[in-house]
């Protein structure tokens, strides 16, 4: 195990959950390769290969496009995250490779709190002129089950 | 007035009082009159269920169901209810069995639904045991009639509910055979959306073609449906049915939207590759929603296809059920810009998240309004079929067929 590849996704992790949850979400797609996989699924679907995700782009034009609908077009009450992420397992190869549990708690504008989703990212981290970004993150949540709408990305 | 409900109605389709979201009563006497009347309810797909044994749970409004594929290779339903105590027979979302046994007390049932074994039936060294004269034939869950369409699985436990087709009517026929074809159905993605409002309320959302692109502003920025797009509703003649399309946008300039939220020229997608349609089709059908009364949406947004089961959880809970679709002889291209534009739809979608929500702030609005009416005069007073989507006919339409199920 490299501990300093091991700081350094974990250092990634939490600039990921920063900008979600202090809603500077703009910054967000700066995380991922210009070509990259995000997909948000479920870990029913992802044990039976069901391809489809609840979120699924295939470059970081199409992230910043979900930022751009999340501020300019779709109509949802306001709300906030609050990402708890745990540490990464990881495997070195040609990519990195890591997978790290994660809980996500929504309150709402009124106050209401939930636990709105917890499950695993897996991810493939790649050196890109001395940052590491996401090749490829896989959020696998427990639950097939998603209350009301899923605005804001996990 | 209705001496179940207590309530009365105002005359006409025009105005919907707000105790028919809030009622318990109510649900409780739509699960009666509707769910279990003489309707056809969708239960799942046929390739979920591809050999002798496999089944999927389900649900007919509140009532918990098991399809099954029995030794014959016919589809039954039955109510996921043991004829004991009541508890679920089945307690997975799908699986392949030989028979079926409640946890409970080991009831085996086979799988028809019908009762085959009792624990102890006989008792212990000749104490306790059943009664001899219990007839096991005449104990067991209540069974649904089955039908297949296109692909689907259908139930119904009404014996008055006429044959599939004639109930749709032939241009819904025609409308579920254009998106479906003769292809083989491949599932690619299954979702379940919580929904804080009465079933209804959204039932209502897919029928009103009112809102689509004012709502949601993505559909009318990059005019994947605007009102002025061609296309209109079609309602069958019961009311109980509805499809409504658009058509391929009109070239140039359109200004009937200036003014509007929904209106903004300037924004522009990064990566386009989102929008567009792949001809699979061969019409010039850019999106079509269909809806079965009273719980079944059949959608297709350009090439992101997907079916919908409406499940009530209480007066003001709903789950909506998304099975995502391909067909197996997609090609590569078609299966990736499916992946894509599944974003349009499902709990995350640019479009479909503000269906997941809005429903829940008529629910809020409402709560002290049980006896005030709503006002549905869009495209007049009537439910007939509109070549125009500014027009809230479809919705008419689905009160005019809930009030003669419901006797209200």
């Amino acid at each position: 195990m490299n501990a300093e590849t091991l700081y350094r996704v974990a250092v990634l992790n939490t600039e990921y959950a920063n900008c979600i949850d202090a809603d500077r979400l703009e910054e967000w797609p700066g995380l991922f390769l210009e070509h990259c996989v995000y997909k948000i699924t479920t870990a029913d679907n992802h044990r039976r290969g069901y391809a489809a995700g609840l979120v699924y782009a295939d470059s970081r034009a199409m992230l910043t496009d979900r930022v751009a609908a999340l501020r300019e077009a779709n109509i949802y009450e306001r709300q906030s995250y609050r990402h708890i992420v745990g540490m990464p397992a990881l495997r070195i190869g040609e990519d990195i490779t890591a997978e790290t549990p994660f809980v996500v708690v929504r309150t709402m504008r009124d106050g209401r709190m939930d636990l709105f989703a917890a499950g695993i990212y897996l991810d493939r981290v790649r050196e890109d002129g001395g940052t590491l970004r996401f090749a490829e993150r896989i959020v696998v949540c427990d639950s097939s089950r998603i209350d009301t709408l899923l605005a804001i990305p996990l | 007035m209705d001496a179940v409900v207590g309530r009365t109605w105002p005359a006409g389709l025009t105005r919907v009082p707000y105790w028919v979201y809030t009622d318990a009563d109510v649900l409780a006497l739509e699960q009666k009159r509707v769910f279990e009347g003489p309707v056809w309810n969708y239960l799942c797909l046929e390739i979920d269920l591809p050999d002798i044994g496999d089944y999927r749970t389900t649900f007919v409004g509140t009532m918990p169901v098991v399809v099954a594929r029995a030794e014959d290779g016919a589809l039954c339903a039955f109510e996921n209810r043991c004829a004991h105590r009541g508890a679920l027979i089945c307690l997975d979302d799908s699986g392949s069995v030989k028979d079926f046994q409640c946890v409970y007390h080991s009831w085996r049932y086979d799988l028809r639904g019908n009762l085959r074994s009792i624990a102890f039936s006989r008792g212990v060294n000749g104490k306790g045991g059943m009664p001899a004269d219990f007839d096991m034939s005449c104990h067991g869950p209540r069974k649904l009639s089955v039908t297949t369409f296109c692909g689907m699985v259908f139930g119904t436990l009404s014996p008055d509910a006429p044959e599939f087709e004639t109930w749709l009517g032939p241009e819904i026929v025609g409308r579920v055979r254009r998106v479906f074809g003769n292809r083989r159905l491949e599932v690619i993605g299954r979702f379940t959306q919580a929904l804080p409002n009465n079933w209804k309320l959204y039932f209502e959302n897919v029928r009103d073609t009112y809102h689509a692109s004012l709502l949601h502003l993505f559909f009318a920025t990059f005019r994947i449906t605007r009102l002025s797009s061609g296309g209109g509703v079609l309602v069958s003649e019961t009311g109980e049915h509805h499809a409504s399309t658009t058509l391929a946008p009109p070239q140039g300039k359109d200004s009937s939207y200036q003014g509007l939220r929904s209106d903004k020229e300037g924004f522009r997608l990064a990566d386009p590759s989102l929008l567009g349609m792949h001809d699979e089709f061969h019409d010039d059908i850019q999106l079509q929603i269909l809806s079965i009364f009273p719980g079944f949406v059949l959608q297709q947004v350009h090439n992101a296809l997907a079916v919908r089961q409406i499940v009530p959880r209480g007066v003001d809970a709903t789950d909506l059920n998304w099975t995502y679709l391909g067909f197996g002889d997609d090609t590569p291209e078609l299966r990736a810009h499916r992946l894509k534009q599944n974003n349009l739809v499902g709990p995350a979608g640019y479009v479909s998240m503000e269906d997941g929500a809005v429903g829940g702030f008529v629910q809020r609005g409402i709560a002290a309004a049980a006896d005030e009416l709503s006002v549905i005069e869009m495209g007049g007073a009537g439910a007939e079929t509109q070549e125009t989507r500014a027009t809230e006919a479809s919705v008419r339409g689905f009160w005019k067929a809930y009030r003669a199920h419901m006797d209200l």
